[in-house]
């Protein structure tokens, strides 16, 4: 099978300078294989980033916020009258309750909710944990473990012993892996809890877990519910916070307005308790295209650089075409499909550059680190960055083309012949 | 006798650098089978003539009309089409693509048109290669030919799609007097076989072979 005549002149024109097409073709080749490799590994930061956060944070997180308003006075209520400007100077906060009224109603309504994979009750407390001589200050969960370990798969992270032990054991605990290293203690040992009002209470430690999280890991405790509202001195029903999975976390917003609305609590989604987060997978996003963008431009500019040249060397070819019946739409295609030549190779052996870039990069062991548990560098492989880089680079090398195929196809050739 | 080209009132001005009448109301006929000559001084406007015949120059007022078909305000497709198909057209240089072997260069008007399949055009392209002597140099890159073989390879190329018209613009001008002999000998035999020609010529040697010497001074014609 032979090419159309146009594109046999293209062929042509490129095998005759192989350096010159080389370096065209490795300009998009970089640009593409750079592309590949940020977006796959600020991609694999991300889903990192999240998934460590959502292994710590409920979808929604439904409590009672602590109000500041100190505008209503009773002063103002006792001195009423007219004339009169009641100021209060510096007032001291409220004893307000944190708990959640009916607790058990609101959990047993979410839990019908279709759309709600799991539900569980929480309170907490900061405590002093005391072994030995050691002090070390952190706080405890009291939950449902069943529960709790639907919301966030504990079971994966036990260390030592399981989760289930909570239940059997009298005052048991679950200990994060940071803080049993730092009090040196094991399961069996026993540790005793002081909380900020004074009270004091002996638990044994019957599993030790690691979120991969240092600032969990190293202050957190699990304990039964009920051991956190005795070492509190509250009731049964005393709950201050309630979590909920659902079956899409993307429906996070939606429902924790829902839930707000309904209960008259303060519920919160976990993009919003994690903003943090969200805002820095942005930034990563942003400098990832900036910068492939950057160097595709350069690429195109490479492209356009040499294609405006080869039009300046080819004018007379040009001439002798036009003069023999080439219109000026055989001339584009001629000059243009160089340059989308140009772009595909340079797109298929950037993709292919930067899938062994990421691969090379995805088993460089992570620095080990005690606050986050990871292996290698956080790395994903998604077909979408890689149709997506072809597309990008075949545009690119379109647009840097497309000018200079038109200047060709311009060209006068009676001026040039005539010489 | 039929007429193949007719040129009416034609008009042209060039504005670069400052206005000048090149062209004042030439009329020119043409017969089918006929060998012209358009001669005259260097700047007197005869390649300008012959480059608005080829319609390769379309700013001009006047009209053209070739093989019974108004070229004068075709569109530039139409015009791309025109020439691909019925003006054959030889250059004062050579102007081969030099990337392509001789053949190859011969071969292209035709693949262009597409009319013939590339096996037809290949043999086609070696008969005329043959009749301009030049079939053994066939696979050669036409940038390693001489001048005289290269301007012969370039006839070839013109008369590939047996165009009804063929132009030629200096043709010998830059070749030596051997070579010259050559050409001249290639387009009397040309004529003879039908072919209708209209060369731009200083050479008064060549233009002396013609069937019809045409002059023009000062972008007149001279009768």
């Amino acid at each position: 099978m032979k090419l159309p005549v146009n594109l046999d002149i293209s062929k042509t024109h490129l095998l005759s300078r192989k350096k010159q097409t080389l370096v065209a073709v490795l300009g998009v080749t970089f640009g593409i294989a750079m592309f590949i490799l940020m977006i796959s590994f600020m991609q694999g930061v991300n889903k990192f980033l999240e998934d460590t956060m959502l292994q710590a944070t409920p979808d929604v997180h439904i409590y009672n916020d602590l109000k500041t308003d100190y505008s209503v006075s009773i002063a103002s209520e006792y001195f009423k009258g007219e004339n009169k400007l009641i100021v209060v100077h510096h007032p001291k906060p409220k004893q307000v309750k944190l708990n959640i009224k009916n607790a058990e109603a609101i959990i047993a309504d979410i839990k019908r909710n279709p759309q709600v994979a799991a539900v569980a009750p929480l309170l907490s407390t900061q405590v002093f944990y005391n072994y030995g001589p050691v002090q070390i200050n952190g706080f405890i969960e009291g939950v449902n473990i069943i529960e709790e370990t639907r919301l966030y798969n504990l079971n994966e992270k036990m260390l030592f012993g399981k989760t289930e032990n909570l239940l059997t054991t009298d005052n048991g605990i679950l200990m994060g892996s940071g803080l049993a290293q730092k009090l040196n203690v094991r399961t069996g040992d026993l540790v005793s809890l002081a909380t900020p009002m004074g009270s004091t209470m002996r638990f044994r430690i019957v599993g030790i877990f690691k979120i991969g999280i240092g600032t969990l890991d190293n202050v957190k405790s699990y304990v039964n519910l009920s051991s956190v509202q005795q070492l509190l001195g509250k009731d049964k029903s005393y709950i201050t916070d309630i979590n909920v999975k659902l079956k899409d976390n993307k429906m996070a917003v939606a429902m924790s307005k829902e839930f707000g609305k309904k209960y008259g609590s303060k519920a919160e989604d976990w993009e919003t308790s994690n903003s943090s987060v969200t805002a820095g997978n942005t930034v990563r996003n942003v400098l990832t295209f900036v910068v492939s963008i950057t160097l595709l431009v350069v690429a195109g500019f490479g492209i356009y650089n040499i294609m405006n040249m080869t039009i300046a060397n080819k004018m007379k070819d040009i001439a002798i075409l036009k003069a023999q019946g080439f219109a000026r739409k055989d001339i584009v295609q001629i000059f243009l499909s160089q340059s989308l030549v140009i772009g595909l190779l340079g797109a298929l052996s950037g993709i292919f550059l930067g899938f062994i870039l990421s691969y090379g990069l995805s088993r460089v062991p992570f620095p080990s680190n005690e606050f986050i548990g990871l292996k290698y560098f956080p790395v994903i492989f998604n077909p979408k960055h890689y149709i997506f880089g072809i597309v990008f680079g075949v545009i690119t090398t379109f647009i840097a083309g497309f000018m200079p195929s038109l200047k060709a196809s311009r060209i006068d050739p009676v001026a040039i012949l005539r010489g | 006798m039929n007429e193949i080209l007719k040129a009416e009132h034609l008009h042209k001005y060039f504005h670069e650098p400052e206005s000048f009448h090149v062209l004042d109301d030439v009329s020119l006929s043409v017969n089918r089978g006929e060998f012209v000559s358009l001669v005259g001084k260097s700047g007197s406007g005869k390649s300008t003539l012959l480059y608005l015949l080829s319609t390769l120059d379309t700013d001009y007022e006047g009209t053209i009309t070739m093989d019974n078909t108004k070229v004068t305000g075709l569109s530039q497709n139409a015009l791309s089409k025109f020439r691909n198909e019925k003006i054959g057209f030889v250059f004062q240089f050579h102007f081969l693509l030099p990337e392509f072997s001789t053949v190859q260069n011969v071969m292209m008007p035709a693949r262009k048109l597409g009319k013939y399949s590339n096996e037809e055009i290949e043999s086609r392209a070696m008969e005329k290669l043959k009749l301009m002597g030049m079939d053994s140099f066939a696979l050669k890159p036409s940038g390693k030919l001489s001048g005289g073989q290269q301007q012969r390879v370039a006839i070839a190329r013109a008369l590939i799609n047996d165009p009804i018209i063929l132009m030629a613009d200096e043709p010998t001008g830059n070749l030596d007097s051997a070579n010259s002999e050559i050409v001249f000998d290639i387009f009397r035999n040309l004529s003879k076989k039908g072919n209708t020609i209209i060369t731009v010529t200083h050479d008064t040697d060549f233009a002396r072979r013609a069937d019809r010497i045409v002059e023009i001074v000062d972008g007149k014609i001279m009768h």
